[in-house]
């Protein structure tokens, strides 16, 4: 037997020399006149431990990593072609405590082998879901992920079934599926992690979503900041249609559904469903006044199923196995699984799929181990740029979203992102703002101006001028983005800046050095 | 890096035709136009405007509203550094100020032979290895003051 060696082509993976690894343990194995098989699959997602390199042994897959290029000879002799020990190695990769403590449902062949691979895809279990619905009418499949309690994974939270079910009972000369992969959040990388790890997955659920909606055509728009996924994707394309999975008679079914990649520019705000519905038709990306909901006049004015990534991706699962089993695991109203995303400062960042409902402090220090810097945990701000930073006192909330809400915050796309003791949250509050200015679409005023306003309100506080008189002020601004702006970008930017007030009062009234306040 | 192509009207005009017939096509069509020249010089807006029935305003507000569609042409490489939050808390703004005060490099801007252009970015979804940057749009994650220092080196062939 061949000994099969892994190593990730996913871009994180690569950010860090998988190509060069792959590179060297071609060329060691050459050397040595030993054959292997090197085969690119996608990331586990425990990113501190990329590159991540496995080797299929007699006793299963084992894991060494981080490998660095320096490593590969030492590596060699120690036998890690057989699964020998080395100081790098992780052991059977199944049994790595950061991965076998997830509930990896969604994600669950994330990493196991070439994501490009129909083969691969389909001997771990896809195209099952698609097989499932291709026997059910569409009304069965809408009740299958209504009764699921999915709910939709881009950040509002919104229950899937009713969506699904309106494009359904919606009349229109055509139906679109468009999946949201215009993933802006920081702290946030799931859809890339499909697109580049699990393509195939996110394709068979557009196909369940247009059956069960009756639409022939899928838009994937996918923002430009992720170059190699979009390339993933684009390929994915192609090799389905060569399969037969996508084209006038999906798998043989005689049903028509096709996908095309679309390519973002850089806009954040076009991760707002209607103005990426506006950007996809050519324009502008200006959010749209609701109603009509995109579910009932959407893309070119037809009814359309706008989704995230991730929604898109269970669906083909809850197919597959049912929607009782999804609905089983997580707490409340949150159904499921969460992918969380570990990042910033933080020693073990990375994609942890587990049941929702763990807190953020098991989350910060139990799976992420504290910061990478060594210093004191500060503050956690979840959900993306819109979201809440949390201080110490509240990393006892659980996460999901009622929780999150409750505390003042939100869960978002599920994003978690970890700042040390050297963060000065004035400075972040600053930049929630400047980040609204920089990225508003400019349609409605209280986000255009208000954002602008922020900015200098804030630096006006800092620079100690009235600052009581401008807290009012600020108090006030927030409100009425709050209340007034006519999409999230706008009315959920107070969120981060207050918190930052609420929570980090001290970092607005430090003294001013060399200057007189007041 | 591939250099970009020189203006050539006629091979604008065939790269919107090519790609005219998708569904709301403006955006592949500018995307294509800037990948082939490298920036949407603006002789092309009315040659886009008039494939797709649009008026002039319009093809100019679509190019001025993406931060990603440049009207000048960029630097032969190109640097774009990751500035979201995630990338903040592991220092991403003191590798901007290192830029400027080693390198004399502001981010936005190309450096002065054309050899280089340092963009900002908010989020490449690389946010636990921060700092993130893509060089030529492959990714580098763990950026530091001296691998930038390298970067520059070898993108504008002069000393570290």
């Amino acid at each position: 037997m061949i000994p099969r060696v892994y190593v990730p082509g996913d871009s994180a993976a690569l950010s860090v020399g998988a190509d060069r690894v792959a590179r060297a343990i071609a060329a060691e194995a050459a050397q040595r006149g030993v054959a292997i098989e090197l085969v690119r699959n996608g990331s586990r997602g425990l990113f501190f431990l990329e590159p991540l390199v496995e080797v299929e042994t007699a006793h299963g897959r084992v894991a060494y990593g981080p490998v660095a290029v320096t490593d590969i000879s030492a590596l060699f002799d120690a036998g890690f072609l057989a699964g020998h020990g080395h100081a790098l190695a992780q052991g059977p990769s199944a049994e790595i405590p950061w991965l076998s403590r997830q509930t990896r449902l969604t994600l669950s062949r994330l990493g196991l082998d070439d994501p490009l691979s129909p083969e691969a895809f389909q001997k771990n279990g896809g195209m099952r879901g698609l097989g499932r619905a291709l026997a059910m009418t569409p009304a069965a499949i809408v009740e299958a992920v209504t009764a699921s309690g999915l709910r939709g994974r881009g950040g509002a939270g919104f229950p899937a079934g009713i969506k699904w079910r309106t494009v359904a009972g919606a009349v229109g000369a055509r139906k679109y599926v468009v999946c949201n992969a215009d993933e802006g959040d920081s702290g946030t990388f799931a859809d890339r992690l499909v697109l580049e790890g699990d393509p195939f997955m996110l394709i068979e659920g557009m196909i369940i979503a247009g059956l069960a909606v009756g639409a022939a055509k899928g838009f994937v728009y996918i923002r430009s900041e992720y170059p190699h996924g979009f390339r993933c994707f684009s390929r994915a394309l192609e090799i389905a249609r060569a399969a037969g999975w996508l084209g006038p008679s999906v798998a043989g079914s005689g049903y028509g559904f096709e996908i095309e990649a679309r390519l973002g520019a850089g806009a954040y705000i076009c991760g707002e469903e209607t103005a990426l519905l506006e950007s996809l038709e050519g324009r502008r990306g200006l959010i749209r006044a609701k109603p009509p909901l995109p579910a009932v006049a959407g893309l070119f004015g037809q009814p359309t199923l706008v989704n995230n990534v991730l929604t898109l991706a269970a669906v083909s699962h809850i197919l597959a196995d049912g929607a009782a089993g999804y609905a089983g695991l997580g707490t409340g109203r949150s159904r499921g699984t969460l992918t969380l995303q570990l990042g910033g400062n933080v020693k073990r960042g990375g994609l942890y799929e587990l049941p929702f409902g763990l807190s953020l402090r098991e989350v910060v220090y139990g799976i992420g181990g504290g910061t990478r810097s060594g210093r004191p945990v500060r503050a956690v701000q979840v959900g993306g740029p819109l979201g809440a930073y949390l201080p110490d006192s509240l990393l006892d909330t659980p996460l999901d979203y009622e929780a999150l809400a409750a505390a003042k915050g939100l869960l978002g796309h599920g994003g978690v992102v970890v700042f040390d003791d050297t963060v000065d949250m004035a400075a972040q509050a600053r930049f929630a703002f400047a980040f609204c200015a920089r990225e508003s679409c400019g349609k409605c005023t209280p986000c255009r101006i208000g954002a602008v306003r922020g900015v200098e309100v804030i630096d006006r506080i800092v620079a100690g001028q009235a600052r009581t008189e401008n807290r009012v002020v600020l108090d006030e601004l927030c409100q009425l983005m709050t209340d007034a702006s006519l999409c999230a970008m706008g009315g959920l930017t107070p969120l981060p800046v207050q918190s930052a007030l609420t929570h980090f009062p001290e970092d607005f009234e430090r003294p001013v050095l060399g200057a007189a306040a007041e | 890096m591939n250099r970009p192509a020189h203006w050539d009207e006629t091979r604008a005009r065939r790269i919107i035709a090519d790609l005219a017939p998708l569904e709301g096509a403006a955006l592949p069509i500018l995307q294509a136009l800037q990948d082939t020249f490298g920036y949407v010089d603006r002789r092309a807006v009315p040659l886009v405007a008039e494939a797709l029935g649009l008026s002039r305003a319009e093809v100019t507000g679509t190019i001025a509203f993406y931060h990603d569609f440049r009207t000048a042409p960029p630097g032969r490489h190109r640097l774009q550094l990751c500035r979201a939050e995630a990338c903040q808390a592991c220092g991403c703004e003191t590798l901007v100020a290192h830029l400027d005060r080693r390198h004399g490099i502001a981010v936005g801007s190309t450096t002065a032979d054309g050899a280089l252009t340092v963009d900002e970015v908010y989020c490449l979804g690389n946010c636990a290895l921060g700092p993130a940057l893509l060089v030529d749009g492959e990714p580098v994650g763990r950026a530091d003051a001296g691998l930038l220092d390298w970067l520059v080196a070898d993108l504008t062939g002069g000393p570290a």
